[in-house]
């Protein structure tokens, strides 16, 4: 009888606790930690294309090829590599926060999230896609 | 009595339950900022600045 007592008011912290949680997002896992390192290493790479405009931030949370003409013919497949790679890890980044979550249902609205904040942020003279889908120079 | 207790606490779990698969929507501010603390690592932005733009004197001006 003392101890089913207890064991109520430790259910009703316990579902307390989890409301309280639900209003930050969890970020600190090794996948996400390993996705931020490899982004944050390819990024020297990419980022003379982002100001160059032969790379530019689209509305989809992705990076696409915006004027492959800007880069010489040799390098061409080089941007495309990075390019693959680095959606391949901004879908990763999306899904790995959604689960580390609990809700691996939340990955397109953390998508767009994101989207926004990327072309937000990007440089001035980076190239960015307008919610019509537009390339627009910042 | 035993019953009882073990009763209400199944009723309270599942009301509980019930209201956090309510309560729980997108949490989007939460989500903007895991967003911008994650896009300043990656561009190596400060936190809460807008990257400075180049100098407008290196930039050719695009008319």
């Amino acid at each position: 009888m003392r101890h089913l007592t207890k064991l109520f008011w430790v259910v009703l912290f316990a579902f307390a606790g989890s409301v309280f949680a639900a209003a930050d997002l969890e970020v600190n896992t090794p996948a996400i930690s390993a996705l931020k390192a490899s982004m944050q290493a390819r990024h020297n790479r990419l980022s003379s294309y982002y100001f160059s405009g032969a790379v530019g931030q689209a509305r989809d949370g992705n990076v696409a090829v915006h004027d492959a003409s800007l880069v010489p013919l040799a390098e061409r497949q080089n941007v495309n590599g990075l390019v693959a790679e680095e959606n391949r890890d901004r879908t990763a980044l999306y899904r790995e926060i959604a689960r580390a979550n609990g809700h691996p249902e939340w990955e397109a609205e953390v998508r767009s999230t994101f989207a926004q904040r990327w072309i937000d942020k990007a440089s001035g003279g980076w190239w960015v896609q307008n919610a019509g889908g537009a390339w627009v120079r910042k | 009595m035993q019953k009882r207790i073990i009763g209400s606490l199944v009723a309270t779990s599942l009301i509980m339950a019930g209201c956090v698969t309510i309560n729980i929507y997108f949490p989007a501010a939460a989500a903007e900022k895991v967003a911008d603390k994650i896009i300043d690592e990656v561009w190596q932005l400060k936190p809460d600045t807008k990257p400075a733009k180049p100098s407008p004197e290196n930039k050719g001006e695009v008319k």
